[in-house]
């Protein structure tokens, strides 16, 4: 059976850099995966690849087993971007913003049809955001707009979300609702990859994870991938130690 | 004199009635785009576009093509060239970008002065909206309501390009068709404008009306009306007010325009300095009475 996430023997590099080394990972639809690396180790790189931005020098990604660019055709790929992507100034309202989980769908000049409202409300529903559908985006608070950008992706339809550090900057009150959202998805079998730092959060947040250093580390459960021993290979240094004095 | 004279008597002119329909008309498109120039960030961009166009814009005279033509070449050998200076070399974008323009420009300068009939072009640099022929008329007119049509028509994308690329790939759009979609309007438009305020001006209303606007709204689809309007006005009365002062017609309307920004800048109710100082104020006072 195909993976929802296929990544064969992937290599990038930027110039003389090499950003990832052969990596090779599978995650299987309906799972909540994290992925755990420092700065650099290649988080972002990895994501870029899954979404056809970044070329690999070598291997090949396939998404529900099919060719990456006939996946996004399709609406299958939705990417929640790390807060200092975004222009919170930007003058779009939060509906807006779910709404461009629709063009995809949409004709030539995007014009908004009834069912492409229903698929925004319904969203917007599902993330507990319709009182504040008409906010322009920058009003939110953290969690908030965490939970727009996922909205977008419900609204598009996509079967994999991908979420760049969905819990920077994010209260602990809001972190719950979005783990809690992301593991209702995953039950109605959407497939969510999530990098982070917060590793409190992944016990009760993924199925599995995965230690990234350019190349993968690790991939195995959630429990077995955060033992210490391990986080060292990934950090060098007694990451748990730290965050107990903190 | 009745101030109905005073609105009625420059129209007395065919050339001001030119004047003041080639104004709007550049006004307007000019204002629609600049709203995504500004969110994009291609304000020095479009600094950098509406000066290489110069040289495509007489090269364009010398063999009888149309100007637009000339302009979206060396629109886009403008940034292909920023581009690779910037990817190929150690020296940063916003050097690539004055090396490139100001080379391009002065090599316009240089193809001016070796082309016979030099009034016609030094009109460029410097716009001669009072000269504008009927026939220039018509070719703004068509350039214009292309350039409008394409930025309304797509404009869901082009603002889901400038807000987030990222995800406009990842539903199967191009960022990149967008941007260079985005680039060539910028080349046309900046056609439309030259013959109003010259080349060396043109970049002021490619940014001033779309800025100004976004003092006034947190809504896109507001700045794309908000932006023109105010366009359209500071145009009408740049173009008044240099007929009854006799000033340069094309600094005098930019010069309005300025002064239209400088206002919402201070005064608007939503993004306004004097409320930005006032909600401070009064965020200071609330604590203290807590």
């Amino acid at each position: 059976m195909s993976a929802a996430i296929d990544v064969e023997h992937v290599t990038v590099h930027y110039g003389e850099v090499l950003a990832l080394d052969d990596v090779s990972l599978r995650v299987a639809a309906g799972r909540v995966c994290g992925l755990i690396g420092m700065n650099g180790s290649g988080k972002s790189t990895l994501f870029k690849s899954i979404m056809g931005m970044v070329r690999p020098d070598r291997g090949r990604v396939l998404i529900d087993g099919a060719d990456p660019a006939a996946a996004r055709k399709r609406g299958l790929v939705g990417y929640v971007p790390q807060s200092e992507e975004v222009d919170w100034a930007f003058p779009v309202s939060v509906r807006d913003v779910v709404m461009m989980g629709r063009y995809g769908h949409q004709g030539f000049t995007r014009r908004v049809r009834p069912v492409d409202r229903e698929a925004v409300a319904e969203a917007l529903e599902r993330v507990e955001l319709t009182e504040f559908a008409d906010r322009q985006i920058g009003q939110l608070s953290g969690g908030q707009r965490k939970r727009a950008f996922v909205a977008r992706g419900i609204a598009q339809g996509a079967e994999i979300l991908l979420l760049d550090e969905p819990f920077a900057g994010v209260d602990k009150r809001s972190e719950a609702t979005i783990v809690r959202l992301l593991k209702e998805l995953a039950g109605a079998g959407h497939t969510v990859l999530v990098s982070t730092h917060d590793l409190h959060a992944l016990p009760q947040l993924a199925d599995e994870a995965i230690l990234l250093m350019r190349r993968v580390l690790l991939h195995a459960g959630v429990e077995e991938v955060l033992r210490p021993e391990h986080l060292a290979m990934a950090f060098g240094l007694d990451v748990l130690d730290e965050d107990g004095a903190a | 004199m009745n101030p109905l004279d005073w609105l009625l008597e420059p129209l007395a002119y065919d050339f001001m009635v030119r004047a003041l329909v080639t104004t709007v008309i550049a006004a307007i498109v000019c204002a629609v785009l600049s709203c995504w120039l500004v969110l994009v960030g291609w304000s020095l961009m479009g600094d950098a576009v509406s000066h290489a166009v110069l040289p495509g814009v007489v090269l364009a005279y010398i063999v009888g093509a149309p100007f637009a033509l000339g302009a979206l070449v060396f629109g886009f050998l403008a940034v292909a060239l920023i581009g690779a200076i910037r990817g190929t070399s150690r020296v940063k974008e916003d050097a690539a970008i004055g090396i490139v323009f100001t080379t391009l420009f002065a090599l316009g300068l240089v193809l001016i002065s070796i082309t016979p009939s030099q009034t016609d072009l030094n009109h460029i640099v410097f716009g001669n909206i009072l000269g504008v022929s009927t026939g220039d008329l018509i070719q703004i007119g068509a350039l214009a309501a292309v350039a409008f049509a394409v930025l309304i028509l797509k404009r869901r994308d082009l603002t889901l390009y400038a807000f987030d690329p990222t995800h406009a790939h990842a539903i199967g759009l191009s960022p990149r068709l967008l941007g260079a979609l985005l680039l060539g309007l910028l080349a046309m438009t900046a056609v439309v404008a030259l013959q109003v305020v010259g080349v060396i001006l043109v970049v002021a209303m490619l940014i001033i009306p779309g800025a100004t606007a976004y003092l006034l709204t947190d809504r896109f689809g507001r700045m794309l009306v908000i932006a023109p309007a105010i366009s359209v006005a500071c145009s009408i009365v740049g173009l008044y007010l240099s007929y009854w002062l006799d000033t340069a017609s094309g600094g005098m309307v930019v010069l309005v325009q300025g002064a239209a920004f400088a206002l919402v800048y201070l005064f608007s109710p939503r993004h306004g300095l004097l409320r930005r100082r006032l909600s401070r104020v009064g965020r200071r006072s609330d604590r203290m009475a807590a």
